[in-house]
């Protein structure tokens, strides 16, 4: 892989991931008008798709925060027993130009962290009790700003909007199908309905597949995303590399994550789930990809004044 | 149909120009955001250089007890400290905080010498308040320069780099670090 500097990577990250999403709007429409145009109306199918998709938005855009939060049965970050890692965010959120998010601890012995919030005005970051004590200071600035990084590419907004759209399609999907398990289509001619059907059915499970393996593809995009931000804020991407190295070598299971929650931690913590599952459908790329990516970044510029990596202690 | 060409072209005419006068707007627009970004990232580096100024005192009184034969390192930290307070001007402010970065690393690297001191809570503590407070002057310098990069980028180049001059826009400069900050630290073992 040639490289292609840091703001490059950037920039090319940023625009694959656009297209992605585009195509799993557009492939929302299409389902939804395929599905319309057998029922007679392709018109009203693509509304009913966009409103379905509407619908879950709405319920899902404001919830957000602290309901991930509560889940995780997170506290609050205590300014005496937490003073490294409030200091910490602070240095990054100065180095990312974003206000300070409010910072909360998870007692859990396993490291991770995670970012929630819609914008970088309502922003929280979550940090386990292993993390904290497990990272050094610098791999833990390489996984604070790794999460301001998502907080900055309003990540976690794009990733509600890709969730939503692929709900919408699995919604669909499976009214589609059950409609056709209990009656036909209501304008299908009877000479043209047997292989009509089979090719509803067909789309009916493909689609909500094709739009799982597009989601995991932008969540994969997003997380190399904020990496590279990570390394944009700190100019020292060695110490989010060690940092991720860490975080998987690191053999407890994180037991507040669930299947629901894990695409927003830094590295999947499912542990016996990432070993199963088909590479297609990972939320994250495999740690040894990230940490060969920020090894092999060309920073122009150099570290930054004050980081270890110009010689001063930290 | 004379009448109805020439009206064709002076709406033609018309549509540029207010084209043009949009699109003067919208360039002067995001330069003023841009330059006060600019402002707003310099203000930052002063508010923690402040915070910095604030937490010394605090430090050298803590160590001090601790440190009999380290006054000259703690003396040089005091001096240093009014010396970049009482600064005037840009450039000599900049030289007097890069003395007392360099007076701070001293007494970093000395108080590594002392165990006991090292393990005292209270130093700990403040310890762990100035590195962070180093490092968020480092990393403010850092977004100041990376905004000074948006700007001067966006000032240079094309189409915008017609009407800067004229709207009044000049390229800023790159925060530098003094060469001597860059020095190793010297520790005197005892």
């Amino acid at each position: 892989m040639e490289t292609r500097g840091l703001y490059g990577e950037i920039a090319a990250n940023r625009r694959r991931s656009l297209l992605l999403v585009f195509t799993l709007t557009v492939l929302l429409g299409a389902f939804g008008a395929a599905l319309g145009s057998l029922y007679g109306d392709a018109g009203a199918g693509l509304v009913v798709a966009m409103a379905v998709a509407g619908v879950l938005l709405l319920t899902t855009w404001y919830g957000g925060a602290s309901m991930t939060l509560a889940a995780s049965s997170a506290r609050p970050a205590d300014p005496a027993r937490d003073q490294v890692l409030l200091n910490v965010v602070h240095e990054m959120a100065i180095a990312s130009g974003l206000p300070v998010p409010s910072v909360h601890v998870i007692d859990d012995s396993a490291p991770n962290a995670f970012a929630t919030g819609r914008d970088p005005d309502h922003a929280a970051i979550a940090v386990t009790t292993g993390l904290y004590q497990k990272l050094d200071r610098d791999e833990l600035q390489g996984v604070i700003a790794h999460e301001l990084a998502h907080v900055r590419n309003f990540d976690i907004r794009y990733t509600t909007l890709v969730a939503v759209t692929v709900g919408a399609i699995a919604l669909l999907a499976d009214f589609a199908l059950r409609r056709m398990w209990w009656s036909g289509p209501t304008r299908s001619r009877n000479r043209g309905a047997g292989p009509l059907i089979l090719v509803a059915v067909l789309v009916a499970i493909l689609a909500p597949l094709s739009a799982r393996l597009l989601q995991a593809a932008v969540s994969r995009r997003r997380e190399t995303l904020a990496d590279l931000g990570s390394a944009e804020m700190t100019r020292y991407p060695e110490a989010l590399a060690r940092a991720l190295e860490k975080i998987e070598a690191d053999p407890e299971v994180l037991e507040a994550a669930n299947r629901a929650t894990a695409p927003l931690y830094i590295v999947n913590p499912i542990k016996s789930f990432e070993k199963r599952a088909a590479s297609l459908l990972r939320s994250h790329p495999p740690t040894e990809e990230r940490v060969r990516l920020l090894r092999g970044l060309v920073l122009s510029g150099g570290p930054a004044p004050g980081s270890p990596a110009s010689g001063s202690s930290s | 149909m004379i009448g109805i060409g020439i009206g064709v072209v002076l709406l033609v005419i018309l549509g540029l120009i207010v084209l043009l006068v949009g699109w003067g707007i919208l360039t002067y627009n995001s330069l003023v955001t841009l330059r006060n970004q600019l402002q707003n990232a310099w203000a930052q580096i002063d508010v923690q250089l402040k915070r910095r100024y604030d937490l010394i005192p605090n430090l050298v009184e803590v160590v001090k007890d601790y440190m009999q034969y380290e006054q000259e390192v703690l003396t040089r930290v005091t001096e240093a400290r009014a010396a970049a307070v009482a600064a005037q001007g840009p450039a000599d402010q900049a030289r007097a905080e890069n003395a007392l970065t360099g007076a701070l690393r001293q007494l970093f690297a000395v108080v590594e010498n002392y165990p006991d001191l090292k393990a005292n809570e209270n130093v700990m503590r403040l310890q762990e308040e100035l590195t962070g407070t180093e490092n968020r002057i480092a990393f403010a310098r850092q977004f100041y320069n990376d905004t000074v990069m948006r700007f001067n980028t966006r000032l240079q180049t094309f189409p915008t780099n017609i009407i800067a001059g004229v709207l009044g826009f000049t390229a800023q400069e790159f925060f530098e670090t003094d060469d001597a900050e860059r020095e190793p630290v010297k520790v005197n073992l005892r």
